[in-house]
């Protein structure tokens, strides 16, 4: 029985895990190697990891090189994680994509790379397979109401339509989409479903989607309304009570089977 | 000692963190000396058809993998892509496969309305055929990690030790005497893709 994936997102900066509301102000959470080890005793499906320091832009101003990517931190996260293990954050190259899965990483989220090099998802897929690469989107809604893709970490407008590039991504052969709503980030008052499901029902590659899970309802109508393959979140994995407390958590078996009972396609339309 | 054998397609790492946890002696080689000496061989693999055989073939690894799984038949297990290329032909590439066992590959054809995506990519489970060594405390509830596009298609029937359900039924874990071949991804598969990879490594004694 086929089930659809729940994902925890976790945001890296620097060496430890952070959670933002949308997309700002950073809040510590923890140890990385710990949370995969809590991950891995709660049998989670899959691990997201995403390095919030390598997406924004460096700029003139700033005069600083880009930081390169944290090859060992991943190494020892890959290492302890016994479940599929993504990266995203500052991916440029061929090479640091060959890097990371040498690692022992499945697949790695590409964003700003794909706009700075318009054929690095097309090589990567060619050379490692379609299901090694996400392609990542950030999405605004606009003031005239329209939803405006996001680069560099969410700092960038891209002028391209959110549609069209989904097609040109799907095209260039990107394995799976994972879509992220900004607006709804670290909000935990549910998913962004029209976005949601307007994207996964225009490609044939899973899309994953992510921003504002609060609760197993959410992630639940993503999949039945919203038509995801995936479900990513990152306060509902870490938070805990109105509070907000940090406790790590996923959900039980026997929950995700209560909420997928059927498995396969059959309660998908 | 089991030999991880690497050919440049990813994974290896992740089966040797496996072995390692569980306390097995492994070893990671792409040199045909260390293949020839190993007692039983992993052969993983993710990425495409072609690219993996033509790896095997520029590392000159295809006669050394003959000689120790069909002349000396020691156990062997591929995984994904590793078990795809046991077969003649695959949809996805225009090279030949190692033909140790008569299958083809096909991609997964699954009708729009379904809402089906392609590649099969999630958790899912092995309903038992066969009962086997390999799938020693196994059941239809232990889940497993599946990534693919192409799935293995009409072996002998005697082959199949399990298939899995994604719009239709497939075949998912297969063995000819002393070769396997599993879909999914055991190293990534919790302790259920543990139980699996030591149930392999115990067949060697």
């Amino acid at each position: 029985m086929f089930q659809p994936r729940i994902i925890p997102c976790l945001l890296m900066k620097d060496n430890g895990l952070v959670k933002t509301v949308q997309f700002d102000n950073p809040r510590y959470i923890g140890d990385p190697i710990n949370a995969v080890r809590i991950f891995n005793e709660k049998e989670a499906d899959e691990l997201l990891f995403l390095d919030i320091t390598l997406s924004k832009p460096t700029g003139l101003f700033t005069r600083k090189k880009p930081a390169e990517i944290q090859y060992d931190l991943l190494k020892k996260i890959s290492r302890e994680c016994f479940m599929p293990f993504s990266y995203g954050g500052g991916i440029r190259t061929i090479e640091q994509i060959e890097r990371l899965l040498s690692i022992g990483i499945e697949k790695v989220a590409i964003n700003t790379g794909a706009l700075e090099d318009p054929d690095l998802i097309a090589h990567a897929s060619r050379q490692f397979g379609s299901q090694s690469i996400i392609a990542a989107i950030d999405v605004k809604m606009g003031r005239s109401g329209t939803y405006e893709v996001f680069t560099h970490g969410g700092t960038r407008p891209l002028k391209t339509d959110l549609m069209t590039y989904i097609h040109h991504l799907e095209g260039a052969g990107a394995g799976e989409i994972l879509i992220t709503s900004m607006d709804r980030d670290g909000m935990m008052q549910g998913y962004d479903i029209p976005l949601v499901r307007m994207v996964s029902d225009a490609v044939r590659i899973p899309v994953i989607a992510c921003g504002g899970a609060g609760s197993v309802a959410d992630i639940a109508e993503a999949y039945y309304t919203g038509h995801a393959s995936a479900l990513a979140a990152g306060s509902f994995f870490v938070y805990h009570g109105r509070k907000r407390a940090v406790l790590i958590s996923y959900p039980l078996m026997s929950e995700i089977e209560k909420l997928f009972p059927g498995g396969d396609y059959e309660n998908s339309s | 000692m089991i030999t991880i054998i690497d050919y440049k397609t990813g994974n290896s790492g992740s089966i040797l963190n496996v072995y390692r946890r569980i306390g097995y002696d492994v070893t990671i080689s792409s040199a045909p000396e260390e293949i020839l000496d190993a007692d039983s061989l992993i052969l993983p693999g993710v990425g495409s058809f072609d690219r993996a055989m033509q790896n095997l073939s520029d590392l000159n690894l295809i006669p050394v993998l003959e000689e120790s799984v069909l002349d000396r038949q020691i156990p062997f297990l591929g995984i994904c892509i590793g078990m795809q290329i046991l077969t003649t032909r695959s949809e996805e590439g225009i090279h030949g496969g190692l033909g140790w066992i008569d299958a083809d590959i096909k991609k997964f054809q699954i009708p729009d309305e379904h809402y089906v995506k392609i590649p099969h990519m999630g958790w899912n489970n092995l309903d038992i055929i066969q009962e086997d060594p390999i799938t020693a405390g196994v059941t239809g509830r232990d889940r497993f990690y599946f990534v693919h596009s192409y799935h293995f298609s009409k072996p002998n029937d005697a082959e199949i030790l399990a298939t899995t359900r994604y719009g239709y039924d497939f075949p998912s874990l297969i063995r000819k005497k002393n070769i396997y071949g599993i879909q999914c991804h055991p190293e990534r598969s919790h302790a259920s893709g543990i139980r699996f990879l030591k149930n392999f490594a115990d067949l060697g004694g």
